[in-house]
């Protein structure tokens, strides 16, 4: 063994562990008794970001609507297993959706703006969620840690619509931080983006997690390996293999794994 | 190296290169010429009845000034001293109007919003179509049903109403036009984008909040021109309205006495003896085209509503 990959293995024990935000256990998902995710554990960690990749229809975002309890709109859909938000169940029967979705926010693969104005979009959660502080300061942080502020701050009362594509993701994600959520689920935010507006949502997400706990599905492998620390393959609703991402990229224990991130199929 | 021979394509050989016409192609002439008469019978049947109109409407106003008949409170258009003040019978036309607005635009929008936000496929599939066989009943069939059933009861509550009164007419009118409302509603709502609702969902909304604070503002257009369009009906509205609330020009505040609308004063002039030519006769045109105006603004308004609506998702 090199020194260097020596140094590589200390490194990696010496990063401290941040505990576990939500706990999945033997999850499965199912749509009319078919399941589209099958018995998937893992653990999502504070602080983090954790990519699920897998080739389209590998149940990646299913699972993750199924973390904020999205998946409720769909007939026919039933969830086995627990997932653990702060040692409660999310599908346990005392538990209100509604609570769920104000604590584990959501950003969508389209930017789905409110047809409202700019400063309204962000507003709208925290209104109807009865909060009291200051409206103007708690739009003006959410916009600012969006990144959007500098662009937005002389039109807030524009209609968002008139936003461009990247933009309007970059409000959508604001919207959900207003919420001051715990954790964040990105559902392919960047698919429908061009590759600046990319970059700038990944150079945000990067920002983000000093604060936020990250989920984000993605297809792009270059950038599952770019932004996050802990990467999900998932293949026809089994996950493959979870790992650091330095290690599903470079080392995986998993043949198909190593298959799908070189390139090899997928 | 041997040489390949070139590719033959038979398109384009030999000598017919002409792309010019071969001809006229007679059937599809035919079949043209057929869809603009058509086309021009609707057009021309309308500018007929507008030219009828006015023209019969100009000779009216000879004889009756504008300000009599737009201000004046009495409308006696047969007997002798005669008074042709029109805004009894717009009166009559608002009391039943205003009724069935009252009933029929919360019940309306209730109905879509069910149908649109809360209400299973399967559920659905049923209640859509019978709410639009209501629609289908014929008008006259509501009015005897205001005549023999809702009068009598509404009796059994207000022992003092009259056998024709305007509150069973604006009850069936309103139940009348509440199909379109909630049809049209329904529409409108359901072109509301599935991700707006996800998107407030995801911000941790209540069902009431999504459809309240979200589906129902994107919607408002559309809902609003159901409005209007229910509203233009409910006003045009005839053989209900003559048979359940009687045939008295009547300016009351009261929906409990018998009134007259402007329709059924046009079923009335219709159907009577009153001699063609004569003053009485001329008032139809009058009447008539005053309703065509109000109906006809409504659904330009309407449809100005719509076309709004129609660009926010584009």
């Amino acid at each position: 063994m090199s020194t260097m990959e020596n140094a590589d293995l200390v490194n990696d024990r010496k990063k401290i562990l941040q505990p576990a935000v939500l706990d999945l256990k033997e999850v499965s998902v199912l749509y009319s008794g078919k399941a589209a995710v099958k018995k998937v554990s893992c653990q999502i960690l504070r602080n983090r970001i954790t990519a699920i990749i897998g080739p389209s229809g590998c149940g990646k975002s299913t699972l993750l609507r199924s973390l904020n309890r999205m998946n409720d709109f769909v007939d026919g859909v039933t969830i086995e297993g627990e997932i653990l938000f702060a040692d409660q169940n999310l599908y346990g029967i005392e538990v209100d959706p509604v609570q769920v979705r104000r604590r584990i926010g959501m950003v969508f693969q389209k930017p789905n703006p409110f047809p409202k104005s700019i400063y309204n979009n962000i507003a709208w959660g925290p209104s109807i969620n009865g909060y009291t502080g200051s409206m103007d300061e708690l739009v003006e942080r959410s916009l600012s840690q969006a990144a959007l502020w500098d662009e937005v701050k002389d039109r807030l009362q524009e209609s968002a619509l008139n936003l461009s594509g990247g933009q309007q993701q970059r409000l959508c994600i604001a919207r959900a931080l207003a919420m001051e959520p715990q954790v964040l689920l990105m559902d392919e935010p960047c698919s429908a983006l061009d590759p600046i507006s990319t970059s700038r949502i990944e150079d945000l997400l990067f920002e983000l997690k000093t604060h936020y706990t990250i989920v984000i599905v993605t297809h792009n492998m270059q950038q599952a390996a770019r932004i996050s620390d802990y990467t999900a393959f998932m293949e026809m609703g089994i996950m493959i293999e979870f790992g650091e991402t330095d290690q599903i990229f470079t080392r995986p224990n998993i043949k198909r794994t190593e298959e799908y991130v070189t390139g090899r199929f997928g | 190296m041997e040489q390949l021979s070139p590719i033959e394509f038979p398109v384009g050989k030999g000598s017919n290169t002409s792309i010019h016409k071969a001809g006229m192609r007679w059937g599809e002439f035919v079949i043209k010429i057929w869809l603009q008469v058509c086309a021009l019978i609707s057009l021309v049947t309308t500018a007929a009845v507008v030219v009828l109109l006015l023209v019969e409407s100009v000779k009216f106003f000879k004889v009756v000034s504008p300000l009599e008949f737009f201000f004046g409170t009495r409308w006696v258009p047969l007997l002798e001293p005669s008074s042709f003040g029109v805004l009894p019978l717009l009166w009559g036309t608002m009391l039943i109007t205003i009724g069935a607005a009252v009933i029929a635009l919360p019940m309306g929008l209730a109905c879509a919003i069910y149908l649109s936000e809360y209400a299973s496929d399967k559920i659905r599939a049923w209640v859509k179509p019978t709410l639009e066989l209501l629609a289908g009943i014929p008008t006259i069939v509501y009015g005897y049903f205001a005549l023999t059933f809702v009068t009598p009861l509404l009796k059994t509550f207000i022992p003092n109403i009259q056998v024709f009164n305007a509150l069973s007419g604006a009850i069936v009118v309103g139940i009348m036009i509440l199909p379109m409302i909630a049809t049209l509603s329904d529409n409108a709502l359901r072109a509301v984008p599935i991700s707006l609702r996800q998107a407030a969902y995801a911000l941790g909304a209540t069902s009431y909040e999504v459809t309240t604070k979200v589906v129902v503002p994107a919607g408002l257009s559309g809902v609003m021109a159901s409005y209007l369009l229910a509203i233009s009906r409910a006003i045009g509205e005839t053989m209900a309205v003559t048979i359940a609330s009687g045939q008295t020009p009547n300016l009351s505040l009261s929906m409990l006495e018998s009134i007259q609308t402007m329709t059924a004063y046009i079923v009335q002039i219709s159907l009577g003896d009153t001699p063609a030519g004569s003053v009485g006769y001329q008032t139809l045109f009058a009447v008539a085209t005053m309703l065509f105006l109000i109906t006809l603004v409504l659904n330009i308004i309407s449809q100005w509503i719509l076309s709004r609506f129609r660009e926010v998702y584009d």
